[in-house]
């Protein structure tokens, strides 16, 4: 039983971590309903689900490894290897289609230097495509993040790529925060 | 026309300050949850909502309070989930409903739960849309504070808590028993009805699963009254409907309109029209998901449930593509058809093989190795997937399909060439692994 202290090596579980994850077990009525939003609390701390969390989730919840790798697997969200810094997905789906998302494909890969499902050799960026992200009238839309960049063109996306190359994450079309 | 006249859902709607809770009291906000809970028995509001003819508006039109009727009197725990996992291709409605003005939406859970007597509500959010679950939760922090949520909510002895939760990715959870499923800590597979949910659901108790804008139109039926709601909309189709629309016309967005509306108005004043130099050649009107309606079929139909059935087609979500006349309609299928066959959950065969079936045939047809019989092929292909899974989802796929080879066959029809030898090659497209 040495996993818990290999799981605090690899990831040190913070003490607020630790609070968020009981306050999740304590409001979901199962523990197996938990499940998800721990996942996306460890997900939204480390960038992805590293297999000695898994293990973790199994002691401290009380489900089979199956049961956690049947959710990593299944929802496309969820990531059980460590990704590029900054993953670009960009919608396919028809409406952004017919609002030229492929175009826009395109010129990403043209200014990264990958193709789609493919990642910079210094592990910065990463290009995917997405299936409907529920912009569809501010089409072409890319995600990066809790965010989305919206009624994309060229000029748009190396401006973007522009800012990100200095690590500077520029505002996105769906942060209003600064509004209020 | 004045477009603020029939404004329901949408009077916050590109409003910097409509999310906080002191703008949405400020203007009635909360007023109809103090009068279900002081004035108006659970079995009141639910009769309420199902004289207004509140019509499900996630897709299957459903009469809401109709569904709500369906819990047992006697259930001792009682569960009710918001569906906010908005991903049919061309919607993005409740995004905007839960983005200007969330507490409309947890007003109307309240209110609904009160009904159906939940004392745990979920609101599913779709995991892409991450700046909206923190949005939602600030809002729900902000009721729980003002005492609209929690023990004792204004006095009345009714309960209530409520949790945000962030799906993962996955279109196939917008489907009820997908939805609850999803939060028991499993993967997003529905399950097969009967029971429905209403009588077995979230861990085998009954489950209420209503889509955000059902939901959110809850609060003015309450406060406004049945028959002022009915004031909109027709008989059958009662109401406003709020209709996402994209594709290249020269206002996309979300509009609400009164159902009924005649197609040719709402294109032309809200829409613009087509923007310059593009000419309108065909209509997904309710979601990718329902058959497409072409140019002069949609001039002639009007925006309600029955006419829209008549018309064959649905009015699904109200998430309305528009088609440009410039537009390869095999090389939309053949986006449409890849995308189902990424969401197809996997667990009925006709609809893990079918989807990928109709892909890899549309596929094969733009590289130029069609033949005239995969033109069939398609076709029964989709009759094999009609009605023998789960859930819609193969039926989805099946139907913008059909209706795409229907109306424009000539388009598939281009692409086989009689001289183009094919070489040998399997009927069914096996095969084809790459994809």
């Amino acid at each position: 039983m040495n996993k818990p202290t290999e799981v605090q090596a690899e990831f040190s579980f913070s003490g607020q971590l630790q609070a968020q994850f009981q306050h999740i077990v304590e409001r979901y009525p199962t523990r197996e309903s938990a499940l998800m939003p721990s996942l996306w609390l460890i997900q939204e701390e480390y960038g992805y689900v590293p297999p000695l969390a898994v293990d973790w989730l199994v002691e401290n919840l009380g489900v089979s490894h199956a049961r956690v790798w049947e959710l990593l697997s299944f929802y496309t969200m969820f990531r059980s290897e460590p990704q590029a810094k900054y993953v670009l997905q960009v919608c396919h789906n028809i409406s952004c289609h017919l609002m030229g998302a492929r175009s826009i494909i395109a010129h990403l890969e043209k200014r990264l230097g990958i193709r789609l499902g493919e990642k910079t050799p210094d592990g910065k960026f990463a290009l995917e495509g997405a299936e409907c992200l529920g912009a569809c009238g501010h089409g072409p839309v890319m995600q990066l993040g809790k965010h989305f960049y919206e009624y994309l063109t060229t000029e748009k996306v190396d401006q973007i790529l522009e800012s990100l190359k200095k690590d500077i994450v520029p505002r996105a079309d769906t942060d209003r925060e600064l509004e209020e | 026309m004045n477009q603020n006249v029939d404004h329901i859902l949408s009077t916050r709607f590109g409003r910097k300050d409509g999310h906080l809770l002191s703008v949405y009291e400020s203007e009635e906000g909360y007023q109809a949850l103090r009068k279900a809970l002081t004035q108006m028995s659970p079995l009141q509001v639910t009769e309420a909502v199902k004289e207004a003819g509140l019509r499900g508006r996630g897709g299957a039109g459903f009469p809401a309070g109709v569904k709500w009727g369906f819990v047992p009197q006697d259930a001792d725990q009682v569960y009710f989930f918001v569906n906010a996992d908005e991903s049919e291709p061309g919607t993005f409605k409740d995004r905007y409903c839960l983005d200007y003005d969330p507490h409309m939406t947890i007003e109307g859970a309240i209110i609904s739960c009160y009904a159906v007597n939940a004392n745990l509500c979920f609101i599913y959010i779709r995991g892409e849309f991450g700046w909206l679950v923190d949005r939602v939760q600030r809002a729900v922090d902000e009721a729980y504070a003002a005492g609209y949520l929690g023990h004792n909510i204004l006095g009345s002895g009714f309960d209530l808590e409520m949790i945000v939760h962030k799906g993962a990715g996955a279109y196939i959870c917008g489907e009820e028993t997908g939805l609850i499923n999803s939060v028991e800590g499993r993967k997003g597979q529905p399950s097969i009805k009967p029971p429905f949910p209403a009588v077995s659901g979230f861990l085998g108790k009954p489950t209420i699963v209503n889509n955000v804008e059902t939901v959110a139109s809850v609060p003015y039926i309450i406060r406004e009254g049945v028959d002022a709601y009915r004031q909109y909309g027709t008989e059958k189709s009662a109401g406003t409907k709020l209709w996402s629309v994209s594709g290249p016309v020269k206002k996309p967005g979300v509009y609400e309109v009164p159902l009924g509306i005649p197609f040719r108005d709402f294109f032309y004043e809200y829409l613009g029209g087509m923007v310059e130099g593009e000419e309108l050649k065909a209509v997904i009107v309710g979601g990718s998901s329902v058959p497409v309606l072409t140019a002069s079929e949609a001039m002639g139909v009007n925006l309600d449930y029955e006419a829209l059935a008549q018309a064959g087609t649905m009015l699904g979500s109200g998430g309305m593509i528009i088609v440009p006349q410039s537009a390869d309609m095999v090389e939309l299928i053949q986006v449409l058809m890849h995308f189902y066959f990424d969401e197809s959950c996997g667990q009925c065969t006709p609809c893990r093989e079918g989807t990928g079936w109709l892909y890899k045939i549309v596929k094969r047809l733009r590289k130029g190795q069609g033949v005239q019989e995969d033109l069939d092929l398609l076709d029964q292909v989709c009759d094999g997937m009609s009605g023998l899974t789960i859930c819609p989802l193969a039926y989805a796929a099946v139907m913008p399909m059909k209706s795409f080879l229907e109306k424009f066959r000539p388009e598939f029809g281009a692409l086989i060439k009689e001289t183009t030898p094919v070489g040998p090659r399997s009927r069914w497209p096996m095969g084809e692994q790459e994809i």
